[in-house]
């Protein structure tokens, strides 16, 4: 079996007295999507906060192998864009796009970690920087062709419908070309329509071979996407599996019905 | 009338000078949250770098020309060093201290800078070389309008033009107005901030040195004190523009130029101060983010 691309061993996350994450250990392998769920307050989102180098976690081991090789690159302690540059990208559970940017300029941000001109070539305008600019352009646009706001390219992310601005998140954190999708609640609050869009694009996203770890509340999305499902509660991992074993698992129906 | 359009174009050179400062205030505020009190010397710094290579320059005859454009670029990049070096020891260790602590750190910086300068050059004014000589075709409207004032007119707006260029268009530009926004999330995309922070310090202090340029020149003598008033002023400007807004620093900047000429010209220059500041506590009153500052409330 290939290694996994995340594999995270015993991560254990304390605030102050309160221990948000207990020796955890999770692994998304190569071209799955893996969903984590668990009750409210279960630690999911500050699991991905460990993970991407927003906290830095107590203990634990992250490590992250890209596809068909076996160099692991050990993010613990990194700080977020050097995650970011390694391979991890992530939404948020509440949307934080860049507002007052528009929505092309949203995904070429993305982009940032990628290309190189600084700030000399970009008043010189050398034929290099011409051509990575261009580039940019021609990437973003594509990303937005794949989640289907081509058309507003020109408006601010903030002016795009609701469920339009989760899928532009997401846009921009594939422009970052992550080994690993990090997606946090990303149906959170859309309606039947846009959770059934949000779907089809995650399908889509992951038939190209894109990884994926959802974070995700609505038990229908997540039995319809995942290959794997982690459940967490207090802070610990309390089951993992397919979709059917987790279903008729008794201590999850436990901890969702709150024993 | 030829008075009225007198005052309004010193009031736009003022204002323009301003500007060159206040952008530094205005951009650093965006990206960092901090009042940078230690900005006013680095303009300081400026004057005094271009004022040194403009002597040495002249003694060995070169032409005036040269001497502008060497005296500036050297300014500028010493200030920039400047800039750089102040942020790396002053507020970078204090990035996660409470807000008091680096605004603290920038006073001190700011007094640490005068008294240098106080100690290194001389407490005196020193004439500072005439860099810009009186244009022969601006001679019959010399009375209204000096070659000086336009030339700081023209360098500023080519400034901000390439300002408005570097911040809309590259990729650098980018990442600052990214990190202004959300710095977490701008690192989320793989910006690397301590870099976009280095720039725009480094971008605010070429600015302000090239201010410094302009107006030791303009008046004809700078000492290691000027640096604050012109920092109070242009701190000022920014406020009354909204701080953190670049288009802002640049209108709050015109506003109170034109706002002090035309009180010297027509109350009293003893009054100049008075009518700048009760200008801006009017603004506060009424609009307490500035004229195009957004409301803090947008800041999570
Ligand atoms: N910065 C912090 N400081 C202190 N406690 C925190 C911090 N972040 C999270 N916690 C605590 O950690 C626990 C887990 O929170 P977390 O946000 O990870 O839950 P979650 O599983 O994402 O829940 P939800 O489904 O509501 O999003 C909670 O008790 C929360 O109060
Ligand atoms: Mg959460």
């Amino acid at each position: 079996m290939t290694t996994p691309i995340l594999k995270v061993t015993g991560l254990t996350m304390d605030f102050g007295g309160i221990r948000a994450l207990d020796s955890v250990d999770l692994d998304v392998r190569q071209g799955e999507i893996a969903a984590l769920i668990g009750p409210n307050g279960a630690g999911k989102t500050t699991f991905f906060n460990c993970v991407t180098g927003i906290y830095i976690p107590t203990a634990g081991e992250v490590m992250l192998t890209p596809a068909g090789s076996n160099k692991s690159k050990n993010l613990k302690g990194l700080k977020p864009n050097q995650v970011t540059q390694r391979g991890l990208a992530r939404t948020f559970q509440n949307i934080r796009l860049f507002s007052r940017m528009t929505v092309l300029e949203n995904v070429m941000i993305g982009r940032h970690c990628r290309t190189k001109a600084f700030i000399l070539g970009a008043i010189l305008r050398n034929r290099a920087t011409r051509r990575e600019e261009r580039k940019i352009l021609e990437y973003s646009y594509a990303l937005l062709e794949k989640v289907g706001l081509a058309n507003q390219a020109d408006e601010f992310a903030e002016n795009l419908s609701y469920g339009a601005q989760r899928r532009l998140e997401i846009a921009r954190a594939l422009a970052t070309e992550p080994l690993l999708l990090l997606l946090d609640e990303p149906a959170a609050g859309m309606n039947p329509q846009e959770t059934k869009e949000l779907d089809e694009l995650i399908k889509k996203i992951s038939r190209e071979g894109q990884a994926i770890l959802l974070i995700e509340h609505d038990m229908k999305l997540v039995m319809s996407l995942s290959d794997r499902i982690f459940v967490m509660d207090y802070g610990k991992m309390i089951a993992k599996g397919n979709p059917a074993e987790i279903r008729t698992n008794p201590d999850v129906i436990k901890a969702y019905l709150g024993e | 009338m030829d008075y009225f359009i007198e005052l309004f174009c010193s009031g736009i050179t003022r204002g323009a000078i301003y500007a060159l400062i206040a952008l530094g205030y205005t951009m650093v505020y965006g990206i960092i949250g901090l009042i940078n009190f230690a900005h006013g010397e680095i303009y300081m710094i400026g004057a005094f770098t271009s004022f040194i290579v403009a002597t040495v320059l002249s003694i060995y005859g070169f032409p005036l020309l040269a001497i502008i454009v060497v005296a500036g670029v050297a300014a500028a990049v010493w200030s920039s060093a400047y800039g750089f070096t102040i942020e790396k020891i002053a507020y970078k260790p204090l990035r996660h201290a409470p807000r008091l602590s680096p605004l603290i750190s920038a006073i001190g910086m700011s007094i640490f800078l005068q008294n240098y300068v106080l100690l290194a050059q001389t407490s005196d004014f020193l004439p500072f070389p005439e860099l810009i000589p009186d244009f022969a075709f601006m001679e019959p409207i010399a009375h209204i309008v000096g070659s000086s004032d336009l030339v700081i007119l023209i360098t500023t707006t080519v400034v901000m033009i390439i300002l408005t260029f570097v911040i809309k268009f590259t990729r650098i530009g980018k990442a600052m107005r990214a990190t202004a926004q959300d710095r977490t999330m701008a690192m989320l995309v793989g910006i690397n901030v301590n870099n976009v922070i280095s720039a725009t310090f480094i971008i605010g202090s070429a600015l302000a040195a090239i201010g410094g340029m302009l107006i030791a020149s303009h008046i004809g003598q700078i000492n290691f004190y000027i640096g604050f008033i012109a920092g109070i002023k242009a701190f000022t400007a920014a406020v009354l523009g909204g701080i953190g807004s670049i288009p802002g620093a640049v209108l709050g900047s015109l506003v109170l130029g034109l706002t002090e000429s035309f009180a010297t010209g027509y109350v009293s220059s003893d009054y100049e101060d008075v009518f700048a500041f009760a200008l801006l506590v009017l603004i506060l009153i009424f609009k307490p983010s500035g004229l195009l500052g957004k409301d803090e409330t947008q800041k999570v």
